[in-house]
C-alpha cells in the first residue's frame, strides 16, 4: 500500500504544490492538508512546505504555529509521526518549539537563491535514514531568512547528539551557525531543513535528483516500522 | 485610552544585520560617531476596557517575542503618549 503524506497548505505557502509533486513522483501518495482543518485524514506523514505563511507577519513562522492544524501536527509529532519542516516549515516548526533554535535575517540581507552542496550528518531520522553519513548532495536553497542560530549550549547538544542533519559546504549561504542546514528532533521523526529536497527530484528541472533521497527515506522508515509492528 | 506598549528587541547576542545596515548609512549624510544601531519593534496593543497587562504579557511571551531570540517588554501608556509609572518585567524573558 502506498504511504500517505499530507502536506499542508497555509496562506502564503508557496512550495506545497511542489512538494506533493516531490512525493508522487517518488512513488508516495500525497494528500492536501488546509491550515484551518485540525484533522489529518489520517496520514502516514505530513511536510510543512516552503512559502511565506501569513505574509512571514511579525516573524517567519510566527502566526502559522498558531493554525488549527499545527496543534494537531505537533500532537502527531509528540507521538513519533514524521514530520518534514522544509524553508518556512523549520521555520514553523523552530516556532512550535518542536525543533530547538530559530532562523534569522541572512547576515548578509539578501534573499539567496543558488543550487548548494550540503553534506549529511545525521542519517538517524525518519527522513535521511536512505542517505550514507557524510555523503555530499546537491540541493536548492532560496531564503531571506534561513539563518539559524541557537544559544552555544543548544548548538553543543545538538552535535553531541548527532542531531544535525545536513550542514552547507562550499560557502554558507545565509550565515547559518556552525553551518548548519538542518536538524532533527531526538527522536528522529521531525526534520527542519533550509534547503528544498522537492525542487531536486528530476533531471528536468532541478540541478540533481538528490532530493529524492529524503523522501525514499521516509518511505523506507514506514516500511520499516510497519515491519516491526506485524512481528 | 487603554493601550499597552510592547517593545520587542532581539538579544544582545543575536546578530542584527538590519541595525549594521541602518549604522553603516549614517555617515552618507555625515553622522559619525555611532558606534552600533540595532533595530526592535515597537507593538501597540489597545484594550477596549482598562489596560490588562496580564493579558499583553500573554500576548507578548506567546507571539509578539521568541524568546529563543528576542527580549520584551510591557508597559502601559498614557494618552499624552507617556509611560505610566507602573511596574514592567524590564526585559521579560520567558
Amino acid at each position: 500500500m502506498s504511504i500517505v503524506v499530507g502536506v499542508v497548505t497555509f496562506p502564503g505557502s508557496l512550495d506545497d504544490r511542489d512538494a506533493v509533486r516531490a512525493v508522487r513522483r517518488c512513488g508516495g501518495t500525497a494528500v492536501r492538508l488546509w491550515h484551518a482543518d485540525d484533522t489529518l485524514h489520517g496520514v502516514d506523514a505530513v511536510i510543512l512546505p516552503g512559502g511565506f505563511s501569513y505574509g512571514d507577519y511579525l516573524r517567519c513562522g510566527a502566526i502559522a504555529r498558531f493554525a488549527p492544524v499545527m496543534e494537531t501536527i505537533a500532537d502527531a509529532a509528540r507521538g513519533g509521526m514524521p514530520v518534514l519542516g522544509i524553508c518556512n516549515g523549520f521555520q514553523i516548526l523552530c516556532e512550535a518549539h518542536l525543533l530547538p533554535g530559530a532562523l534569522v535575517r541572512n547576515e548578509h540581507l539578501h534573499f539567496r537563491t543558488r543550487d548548494q552542496r550540503l553534506r549529511i550528518g545525521s542519517v538517524a531520522s525518519a527522513w535521511t535514514n536512505a542517505f550514507a553519513p557524510g555523503q555530499e548532495v546537491v540541493i536548492p536553497v532560496k531564503n531571506g531568512e534561513g539563518r539559524y542560530v541557537a544559544d552555544a549550549k543548544t548548538l553543543d547538544e545538538l552535535e553531541a547528539e548527532d542531531r544535525v542533519i545536513a550542514r552547507y559546504v562550499g560557502g554558507n549561504p545565509n550565515g547559518s551557525l556552525r553551518d548548519i542546514a538542518g536538524i532533527r528532533n531526538e527522536a528522529g521523526n521531525v526534520v527542519g531543513l533550509m534547503p528544498h529536497p522537492e525542487h531536486a527530484v528530476e533531471e528536468l528541472t532541478g540541478p540533481s535528483v538528490d532530493g529524492q533521497g529524503f523522501f525514499h527515506s521516509l518511505f523506507r522508515h514506514l516500511a520499516g516500522a510497519g515491519a516491526v509492528a506485524a512481528r | 485610552m487603554a493601550r499597552v506598549v510592547v517593545d520587542v528587541m532581539l538579544k544582545p547576542e543575536i546578530l542584527d544585520p538590519q541595525g549594521q545596515a541602518v549604522a553603516g548609512a549614517l555617515p552618507r549624510f555625515g553622522v559619525t560617531g555611532v558606534t552600533q544601531v540595532r533595530v526592535g519593534k515597537r507593538i501597540e496593543i489597545d484594550f477596549a476596557g482598562e489596560p490588562d497587562l496580564d493579558q499583553a504579557r500573554l500576548i507578548a511571551d506567546r507571539l509578539l517575542a521568541n524568546p529563543v531570540i528576542e527580549t520584551y517588554t510591557v508597559r502601559v501608556e498614557d494618552e499624552a503618549g507617556r509611560a505610566r509609572p507602573e511596574p514592567s518585567p524590564a526585559g521579560a524573558a520567558a
